[in-house]
Formats: C-alpha cells, sequence, structure tokens
C-alpha cells in the first residue's frame, strides 16, 4: 500500500498517525480516570460512569447556550467555566447517589453493578424526557476548531491537542489528591481496611462520599471534553462504558500508574492496527490482545500488593 | 284552571323545543357527508379489523426509548400529523384513524412482541413502523404470519420484498446511483473512499456502490473502512484518507459515530468545500447533532430535504413545526414516515375496503400528489419510484438542493449485476 507514496508523504502520515495515537491515549485516560477512582479504590461496579459523564456533556450544551444568549462577547472563553461547572454538577449527582444508593451496598459490591445499572437507564430517560430523544449540538468557539498546520503536510487536531493537556493536568491533580495530600492516604486506608481505618477516626462516610463525587466529577470533566470530539445525546455514555472499564480492568483495578499504562497499550495498538486494517478488525484484534493477557495476568497489568 | 292553560302552554313550547332540537342532527349531517356515504363495516371489513362504523385504529410503532429514539422521534411524530390531517378532511371510508402506539424500545424482540400485540389483540388495520433494517427483519415474520400491513419509513439496503410491507424510502440502488452519476460527472471523481459503520446497511449499500464506481463509472475505490457501531474515535481512517486522497469520501456512518466523524475530519483540516464528501446517512436531524459548522460543504444523496422548494413542502414544513415545535427539523425518513399514513388512505380508497389482502392487491399504482417531495408512486414491487436529489449542507443545518434526478428512479429491491 505504501508503493506509489514519497518518503517524505509517509513520514508525516506516521507522525500524524502516532499523535492520533496519542489523542485516543488521552481519551481513553480521561475517561477512565473517574472510574479507575470509584471501581478501583472503591470496589464499586460503576455501570452509570457513561452517564455522569454525558451529565457533563449536557451541562456544557447548557452553558453554551446561556453565553450565546447572554454573553456573546465571552463566548470563546465559556468553554473553560463549563468544564468546572460539570464537574460540580456531575460531583453533585455522585455524592447524592452515593448517599441514597451506593453506600447501603459496600459489602455487596457485585450488587453494586445491578443498582448502577439501573441508575444509568433511571439517568438516560431522564436526559430523554428533559432534553428531548434527538442528540444536541455543542458549539464550540471558533479557535477550538480546525487544526495547527505543523508543516507542509502534518496538521495537528487543536481539540486532540486541548483534550491531551486537559489529560495531563487532571491526571497530575488526581495523583497529587490520591498520593500526596491528607485526604488521599485517608482514602487508600479505607480502601484497605474499613474498620481499621474507622477505629483511627477517619470517617469513613465521609470519605466515601467525597470519593464516589471526586470520580463523578472528573467524569463529568471527560464528558464535557468529549464534547469536543463525539455526540451528545441521552444514550451517548454508553458508547463509552466498555472501553472505559476495559481500560481499568486492563490496567489493574487498584493503581493510577496501571490505569494509564493500560491506556496507553491499548490505544497504541487500536491506532497502529487500525492504520494497517479496518477499523472493526483493528478492534477485534485488540480485544483477543486483551482477553489473552488478562488469562495470563488475571489481576491486570499493575496490582496492589495487599495483604489479604 | 290558571294551572291548565300554564301546562297547555308549556307543552306546546315542549313541542316545538323537542322539534327543533330533532332537526339538530339532520343539521350537524350537513357538512360533513362523508359520513352519510360511508359504507356499511360489514362490506369494507371482512377480516375482523378494528373497524367501526365511526373509527378505524391503526398502530404506530416505533421505538421512543432506547438509543434508537433519537432517529425515530421524528418518524413518530410525522405519522402523528399526517393522521391528524388525515382526520380533519374526514377520515378515511368516512372513518376517523385512530392510533395505538407501541414502543419498540431499541430492542429488536420487543419490536416483534409489539407487532404481534397490534395485529392480533388490537386487530389494527395498518402499522406504522419499524426504523431500522434489524427491527423490520423482526417484524416481517410477524406480520406476514398474522397478515399484517406495514409502512416502513427508513431508506435501507433493499434486498426484501413482501405482499405486507410498503417501503416507503428509498433501497439502496435508488438512493445511490444517481448520487454516484452526479459527483462522478460533476466533479470529476475517479477514485473513491469508503466509510462506513459496520453492519447491514453500510455494507450492502457499499457492495453496491463498489460495483457501480468499478463497473460503470470505471473509477477506483482507494479503501474501504468499516467501524463498530458506537465508535467515536477517526483519526485512523482520516489520515488514511490523507495519505490516499481520494477524489471523494463516501460515508454512511450512523448513530453518534456520525458526530465524533464531522468533527473530528473537521479537526484535522480537512475542508469539505474543498475536499467532495458524499454521505448517505446525514439527514438534518442528524446535522442538529453534528452542528451545521462541522458538516458544511459536504453532499447529501437521498429524495427529500426540508428546504425542498414546492407547494406541497411549503405547506407540509410549517404543518409539522406547528405541531411539534418551531426548532423541529426534517429529515429525509421523517417525510418518508409521513407517507405512510397517507398512502394507505388512498389505498384503502382505491380499494374500497380496509382488508389487507385487497389492500395489498390495490398498492401498485396508487398515486399521492400530495407528498412534500412531490409526486410518488407506488411500484409492482411495494417500493415508491422516487426522485433522487443531492443536497449541500449549509452552515445553518439545511441542505441546499443542488442537483435532482429528472425522472422519478425507478424502485429495484433486487439489482441485477450488483449483488
Amino acid at each position: 500500500m505504501f508503493g506509489d507514496y514519497s518518503i517524505g508523504d509517509l513520514g508525516s502520515i506516521f507522525v500524524m498517525q502516532g499523535f492520533a495515537g496519542l489523542i485516543l491515549f488521552s481519551v481513553y485516560v480521561l475517561m477512565a480516570l473517574g472510574l479507575a477512582i470509584i471501581f478501583g479504590q472503591m470496589g464499586v461496579i460503576n455501570m452509570a460512569h457513561g452517564e455522569f459523564m454525558i451529565l457533563g456533556a449536557y451541562v456544557t450544551w447548557m452553558t453554551s447556550n446561556l453565553f450565546q444568549s447572554y454573553l456573546p462577547g465571552l463566548f470563546g472563553g465559556y468553554f473553560f467555566l463549563a468544564m468546572i461547572l460539570a464537574f460540580f454538577a456531575s460531583g453533585a449527582l455522585g455524592m447524592l447517589v452515593e448517599w441514597a444508593l451506593i453506600r447501603h451496598l459496600y459489602k455487596r459490591p457485585l450488587d453494586t453493578l445491578l443498582a448502577t445499572w439501573g441508575l444509568s437507564l433511571i439517568l438516560q430517560q431522564a436526559y430523554r424526557s428533559i432534553f428531548g430523544a434527538r442528540e444536541v449540538g455543542v458549539e464550540l468557539p471558533q479557535w477550538m476548531l480546525g487544526s495547527l498546520r505543523v508543516t507542509e503536510s502534518i496538521e495537528v487536531p487543536i481539540n486532540g491537542a486541548f483534550v491531551m493537556a486537559l489529560t495531563l493536568l487532571i491526571t497530575m491533580a488526581v495523583a497529587y489528591i490520591m498520593y500526596k495530600s491528607r485526604w488521599g492516604r485517608q482514602v487508600r486506608a479505607v480502601v484497605q481496611n474499613r474498620i481499621m481505618a474507622g477505629a483511627v477516626g477517619i470517617n469513613t462516610e465521609k470519605v466515601d462520599r467525597y470519593t464516589f463525587g471526586l470520580g463523578c466529577g472528573i467524569a463529568g470533566v471527560a464528558g464535557s471534553a468529549f464534547t469536543m470530539i463525539g455526540s451528545t445525546g441521552p444514550t451517548s455514555g454508553q458508547l463509552y462504558i466498555v472501553d472505559t472499564f476495559l481500560v481499568v480492568v486492563f490496567g489493574g483495578a487498584a493503581s493510577l500508574i496501571g490505569t494509564i499504562a493500560s491506556a496507553f497499550s491499548i490505544s497504541q495498538t487500536q491506532s497502529t492496527l487500525e492504520f494497517f486494517m479496518s477499523g472493526s478488525m483493528a478492534k477485534v484484534l485488540t480485544l483477543l490482545a486483551v482477553v489473552g493477557i488478562l488469562m495470563l495476568r488475571p489481576q491486570g497489568l499493575f496490582a496492589l500488593k495487599v495483604r489479604k | 284552571m290558571s294551572d291548565e292553560i300554564n301546562k297547555g302552554l308549556q307543552s306546546a313550547f315542549r313541542r316545538k323545543l323537542l322539534m327543533g332540537m330533532a332537526a339538530i342532527p339532520a343539521l350537524t349531517m350537513l357538512p360533513r357527508p362523508s359520513f352519510a356515504q360511508a359504507p356499511a363495516t360489514s362490506a369494507i371489513n371482512t377480516t375482523g379489523l378494528a373497524v367501526t362504523d365511526t373509527e378505524v385504529t391503526v398502530g404506530i410503532l416505533h421505538s421512543a426509548t432506547g438509543t434508537m429514539a433519537i432517529s425515530e422521534t421524528g418518524s413518530i411524530e410525522a405519522e402523528k400529523l399526517a393522521i391528524e390531517q388525515i382526520n380533519a378532511a374526514g377520515g378515511v371510508l368516512g372513518r376517523k384513524i385512530k392510533f395505538i402506539q407501541e414502543d419498540g424500545a431499541s430492542d429488536w424482540p420487543t419490536f416483534a412482541e409489539k407487532a404481534k400485540k397490534l395485529l392480533v389483540n388490537d386487530k389494527v388495520a395498518a402499522i406504522m413502523g419499524c426504523w431500522t433494517s434489524a427491527s423490520r427483519k423482526a417484524v416481517l415474520p410477524v406480520v406476514e404470519q398474522y397478515n399484517g400491513m406495514l409502512y416502513y419509513p427508513t431508506f435501507y439496503e433493499g434486498l426484501e420484498q413482501s405482499k405486507n410491507v410498503i417501503y416507503t424510502g428509498q433501497e439502496a440502488t435508488q438512493q445511490i446511483l444517481a448520487g454516484l452519476n452526479w459527483i462522478a460527472k460533476e466533479k470529476g471523481a475517479k477514485s473513491f473512499f469508503f466509510v462506513g459503520s459496520d453492519y447491514i446497511w453500510p455494507r450492502t449499500s457499499n457492495k453496491i456502490a463498489r460495483k457501480h464506481v468499478e463497473n460503470v463509472l470505471k473509477g477506483k475505490v482507494v479503501g474501504e473502512e468499516y467501524y463498530p457501531l458506537g465508535n467515536t474515535q477517526f483519526n485512523s481512517v482520516i489520515n488514511k484518507i490523507k495519505l490516499t486522497k481520494p477524489d471523494v469520501i463516501f460515508t454512511d456512518v450512523v448513530g453518534g459515530s456520525n458526530v465524533a466523524f464531522y468533527k473530528q475530519l473537521k479537526a484535522a483540516g480537512i475542508d469539505l468545500s474543498k475536499q467532495a464528501l458524499l454521505t448517505i446517512s446525514v439527514t438534518e436531524d442528524e446535522i442538529d447533532g453534528i452542528g451545521g459548522e462541522n458538516i458544511a460543504g459536504a453532499y447529501a444523496c437521498m429524495k427529500y430535504f426540508e428546504s425542498l422548494d414546492n407547494p406541497n413542502n411549503k405547506a407540509f414544513v410549517p404543518a409539522f413545526q406547528k405541531m411539534w415545535g418551531a426548532k423541529t427539523v426534517i429529515g429525509d425518513v421523517t417525510q418518508a414516515a409521513y407517507l405512510g399514513p397517507w398512502l394507505w388512505k388512498l389505498t384503502v380508497e382505491k380499494a374500497g375496503s380496509f382488508d389487507v389482502d385487497k389492500i395489498a392487491t390495490a398498492s401498485p399504482g396508487v398515486e399521492f400528489k400530495g407528498a412534500p417531495e412531490g409526486y410518488v408512486r407506488i411500484h409492482e414491487n411495494h417500493h415508491l419510484w422516487s426522485k433522487t436529489r443531492v443536497g449541500r449542507a449549509k452552515l445553518d443545518g439545511q441542505f441546499e438542493l443542488i442537483y435532482e434526478t429528472a425522472d422519478l428512479v425507478e424502485p429495484d429491491p433486487f439489482p441485477k449485476g450488483y449483488q
């Protein structure tokens, strides 16, 4: 397939393809981070993760409409405010859900799967009733559209670069919160031994609620960012949920590094294969590879050593 | 004595009043002569359908919930509008149409179950419904077994024909070939790159398109790519498009993937005003989600655009938006769904009966002059003769009509040389 092309052409295509892989990597990390906290740290199988993302997307859509109607002059910067609002909206909903539903199920982790799946159906129907069954189009400020022309034939999509920067920022924030802050230590203590953590004076209920809220809030930011690259509709969350779980489980549930490593390996495999074969076949082969590796390493790529 | 006089006066007054009241039914009948002429139910309904002296029941079967609700909502709205308009014009054979709406819930077995319920329990005279090919394939054995009549609105891959189904959308050759011919001639296109979602409709459509490009247009297909339904990352295929530099990108990506595809295409710096792109899967409905700025300049090939300039459409669009909101857009399938109840009404009146067998026989040749897309006629194979049009997407989410076939295109669900 390469016979007809000059070396220069091929070079720039490989650069752009590498960049496509990096964008895919950022997208995977961004959507998996929230779940890595909720599923990885708390053991809650949150099937409604995609719906928390879409809440963020709808918040972005509403913010964009508000700015268009009332503050058209500041439209160029609305996206930053929208992401913050998305974080708080999804986070607040997450804390509400934790209080109403999840906290009763910590001793029955498998039941969280059913409960959150039900929750995802409820949320989908709620979005449909509130925002309508049709997809909504989120209008972006002009500077976020299009691409940066690096050389004659290498073009870098701006939205991709934006997602990469955002992912980097959020990953660093999460890493700091989980591994450096006092609160992160409390979270990890509760995960490892809930009873002992309670005994040394950690308010486990509060830690649980804020952890769940944080995970959902990050999902909201991810959803907000994905309005740049994907669709916003009542069921759009379903598009992400399988890949999200794949990344988290493959990485090893309780490990942030694992999530990043797994997102990197899956995205690079996928995008390299996609270049040489059709998208569907690339997906099949990627999934086969993941299944194969999980058979050899059921605990995922990176696993926390825990005394049982 | 005075009491008796009073009584006499009262009764005289009452008599007059009663006489006056007796005249009321006669008066009310005057402006609605159709009821007076309505044929007896026993004569026009010999198979026990839900037809009374004043009403006839039909079913509406679409997904109001689940992932397909995005697409099927428009069809439901169009069918309800058509039914309301038919009733306002006097109904069918003097009977008002009453509808029972069932929700297929984007789940194919549910579609089959609900179709059976509509036919067996409700005894509906016809079903307006289904959207995806998968739901139609699930419902087909049911309508054939219980001898129902289905009006199916979506453009689809063809390779099907049934006595019990009227296909009001275009089959694949009808939709695609004219568009390919046009773009080959207009843009001198020789090389094509196909991108589709991975299921039966895009695969069959692309197979037909490939045969046409290679055998008739003597062009070349430089790439054919499929992505799973719901895929949101298209950067790799976009790079391949950049590498192969095709004259035309031909796409049938559907659903949420559509949005991702066009947004990423735009972000990758592919300018649709310079790079020709022909899609058969994006209607005004989809542009709502994609955003006009991401797809402006792309060509779509189908039979109806909301912007069509003809008297029927000029009446249809405001009526639709009055009923469903001024911002509601109308896509190709929505218009095709609108045809369903009308074609059924015209066929019933031609057959002079609600019996399904008689409708099936009477269908070929039925004409609908009031269709928003313009004149349509049912073919012997139960598909519609219709024009094929090419539109160019504009920033405001509407299409601008660029080309339309001079004549109606014959539906050909089993195209020779394309299988």
